[in-house]
């Protein structure tokens, strides 16, 4: 009777076992507030799936993925990458190709977050923002961004030349609608990093987006630009930070599995998931990114809806990452960046 | 007597044979204890450092993609626009490409020559195959389809990043590394002033390193000298003092310096409240801060060397010096000093070369301007994954090093030597 039991146990474990290794996938966020925001909206409620979830962060290096897929040993089974990587790893065959019909309905999302490899997991904006305890009255536009006789003190922003040299553009009064078409030209690049380079003595770099709330509220800049979420995670903590959303650049962050991923199906259930209005409401109620499925914005309230870079007032005087321009002009511009920086 | 009675001698061609035979045994032995090192090193030290070398000159993008263009191009007075048969070429040879990684391989090798190559590859690789053609089609034809596909075919530089890369091998990496490019016609020249990043960045490499190096020097020599005339008992205690923070991770120590060097920081606070400076002083993310730390990280490199050449300085001829009337400073200087040349040279060395390979303390205590050689070897592998260009900075970082110890042994005219 006992020996029954325990070969039945036994049985039933050796059954379990290679089932319940098969029960889990690899999903590779860039940490921070974001990722806690992903724990809650997406990882914990499909664990109760019965597939468990194990984040892994890392910090955007295509190389990592690169290296897997060409090595064929990849141990990543889903990977949140930003939107310039999502056209290059597909084009360069990186990336497993989605099947939709097992995700959702593409007009359910916005137009921006379907594509071959990725769908879009959320709406993020880089966008200027200071700290409201010391600063009573903040910048309106990029113009007052860039205007150190106004507003004295540090400016924080991103080291590299994506961004920056769009903003340079606004502080210089090119029109939003403009901006892409003047920086493909040599004198519009020309422009951008003259307007840069009149800012540079006041410019403290930061490279990881945790950085600049740090800055802010340490008072170590009088104004940064910064990814929108954050300065919702520091004031969920109590700091008074504010944005100001004229002129700040959206994009999307997308999910992808890497090519030869080991748990494809798996996989594709996570990110049908992830992109099921309850859970992209879910995610959004964690941190102010706005959701790709427009169904989930019926299930937000007012409160949430208003810190969110999809709102039609913060979205209104809003610039779209354009992806195509930085692929094409994305090395060249940045080794001139270097060059600019290192003067 | 018999033979037997004079084995020694009778047998001495035997005997020969046997010592030579122990002699090669002996030196077997001595080769297959070395052995597993040798495997050792040929396996993550060799090969790597050949295959970084291969790999910051080979190209085989677009000679692999395009086989039949380069071919056509092959006669191009590289102005202006190619014969249609190269455009011909264009559309057969994208047509035929198994796999959209291949041409995502190609795209991304062009747009790092020509910026805007890559869209216009993708562009012409999904529009294939051209409507209404056929492998009949005149080559003439394909041209004005290509055109009407994207028109940026028409413009020379696209063709020219082409016609340059047909080769397998290519030199361009290693020349972007040192801000020269290849012209239209395959000269040699510099690049454009905006563009000129590298030479001014290997110069910065190498100033910091000085500085460093410079430091340690000034901070380790006095303080080996006073170590070596320690007793043997007290030195090795304060010997431990050296090598505690050498035995701490690196990435502690920097931490330890962000938390010491910051605005709101110890050394800032204490010299406020000492009231001998009235705002935070600018200490991190500049370069005092990579100096400071670096010199703190790479300071038991150039004690060590030192203290163990001073060791074995006898006392003795400093004290004949003075005693023959010479002064303390002067004797110190004249007599002590030069004897200690091979610790320093060591020490030097070995700091130097050490310091220019720095990456993660530049990385998280430096601003824009403080980056060194390997920041932007960890660009180029990490973010723009242009591993030729990465592995051309590696080949420079790597020259620069044999160079120097080239430089260091005709000077000194000694192995290095590290105690």
């Amino acid at each position: 009777m006992k020996l029954r039991t325990l070969v039945g146990a036994l049985a039933a474990v050796a059954v379990a076992l290679p089932a319940l290794a098969q029960q889990q996938i690899t999903v590779v966020n860039f940490g921070g507030a974001n990722a806690n925001a992903q724990k809650k909206g997406f990882y914990e409620p499909f664990e109760k799936t019965g597939t468990k979830v194990v984040p892994v962060e890392y910090n955007g290096e295509q190389a990592k993925i690169k290296a897997m897929v060409e090595t064929k040993k990849v141990t990543w089974d889903v990977v949140e990458v930003e939107s310039p990587d999502v056209a290059r790893g597909c084009d360069e065959g990186l990336f497993e190709k989605l099947d939709y019909s097992k995700i959702g309905n593409k007009a359910d999302f916005n137009p921006a977050a379907i594509s071959d490899c990725g769908i879009g997991i959320f709406v993020w904006s880089t966008v200027m923002a200071y700290n409201g305890d010391k600063l009573k009255d903040g910048p309106k536009t990029w113009a007052d961004f860039w205007d150190t006789k106004k507003f004295p003190g540090k400016r924080g922003l991103r080291k590299g030349a994506r961004y920056n040299l769009e903003f340079a553009l606004m502080a210089d009064g090119v029109k939003t609608a403009d901006i892409y078409k003047t920086l493909a030209t040599k004198e519009g690049a020309e422009r951008a990093f003259k307007k840069l380079t009149e800012l540079k003595p006041n410019i403290q770099w930061w490279e990881a987006g945790a950085q600049p709330p740090q800055f802010l509220v340490a008072g170590d800049v009088a104004m940064s630009t910064v990814y929108n979420g954050r300065i919702d995670a520091a004031n969920r903590e109590g700091k008074n930070l504010k944005i100001t959303w004229v002129g700040g650049i959206y994009d999307l962050d997308y999910w992808v599995i890497p090519k030869g991923a080991p748990n494809k199906d798996a996989s594709l259930k996570f990110i049908a998931f992830a992109s099921s209005p309850d859970a992209q409401a879910e995610y959004a109620k964690n941190i102010a990114y706005g959701p790709t499925n427009n169904k989930a914005l019926a299930k937000l309230d007012a409160k949430v809806l208003e810190n969110l870079p999809t709102s039609p007032t913060n979205s209104k005087d809003a610039l779209q990452f354009n992806l195509k321009f930085w692929a094409d002009q994305g090395e060249e511009l940045e080794k001139r960046f270097s060059a600019w920086a290192t003067n | 007597m018999s033979a037997a009675a004079l084995p020694g001698i009778a047998d001495t061609r035997g005997l020969q044979q046997q010592l030579a035979r122990a002699d090669r045994h002996r030196k077997w032995r001595a080769f297959s204890l070395t052995l597993p090192l040798l495997i050792f090193l040929l396996l993550t030290f060799l090969i790597p450092i050949a295959a970084l070398l291969k790999r910051a000159v080979e190209n085989p993008e677009v000679a692999n993609a395009l086989p039949r263009t380069v071919a056509a191009l092959q006669d191009w007075d590289r102005s202006g626009t190619p014969t249609p048969e190269a455009y011909a070429g264009i559309v057969r040879d994208l047509g035929a490409l198994p796999d959209s990684s291949d041409a995502g391989a190609l795209a991304r090798r062009l747009n790092s020559a020509v910026p805007g190559a890559r869209s216009l590859v993708m562009n012409t690789f999904k529009g294939l195959p051209l409507e209404g053609t056929s492998a009949a089609t005149p080559a003439a034809d394909l041209k004005t389809k290509l055109l009407a596909l994207d028109e940026r075919w028409g413009e020379t530089k696209y063709w020219l990043a082409i016609a340059k890369n047909g080769a397998r091998w290519t030199p361009d990496y290693l020349l972007t590394s040192v801000d020269l490019r290849r012209d239209a016609q395959g000269s040699v020249e510099r690049v454009d002033p905006e563009q000129r990043v590298f030479g001014r960045i290997l110069l910065r490499t190498f100033e910091i390193s000085t500085i460093v190096t410079l430091w340690c020097l000034v901070l380790g020599y006095p303080l080996a000298y006073w170590l070596s005339t320690l007793s043997e008992r007290r030195a090795n205690v304060l010997m431990i003092l050296v090598l505690v923070p050498f035995w701490t991770s690196i990435l502690v120590r920097v931490c330890a310096w962000i938390v010491l060097l910051q605005s709101e920081g110890l050394v800032n606070h204490a010299l406020i409240n000492l009231h001998l400076i009235n705002q935070p002083l600018a200490l991190l993310f500049n370069r005092v801060g990579v100096i400071v730390s670096m010199t703190h990280i790479l300071l038991p490199f150039m004690i060590l060397p030192l203290y163990s050449v001073m060791k074995s300085v006898p006392p003795t001829y400093l004290r004949a010096a003075v005693s023959l009337g010479s002064p303390p400073l002067a004797a110190f200087f004249r007599v002590y000093v030069p004897q200690t040349y091979p610790g320093i040279g060591a020490g030097v060395l070995l700091v130097f070369i050490l310091a220019i390979g720095y990456y993660v303390t530049p990385a998280l205590l430096g601003g824009p301007e403080d980056q060194m050689l390997s920041y932007y070897i960890a660009q180029y592998t990490n973010v723009t994954v242009n591993w030729g260009m990465a592995c051309a900075l590696g080949a420079l970082l790597l020259a620069a090093t044999l160079v120097l110890y080239a430089i260091y042994r005709r000077v000194t005219k000694t192995e290095l030597s590290l105690g």
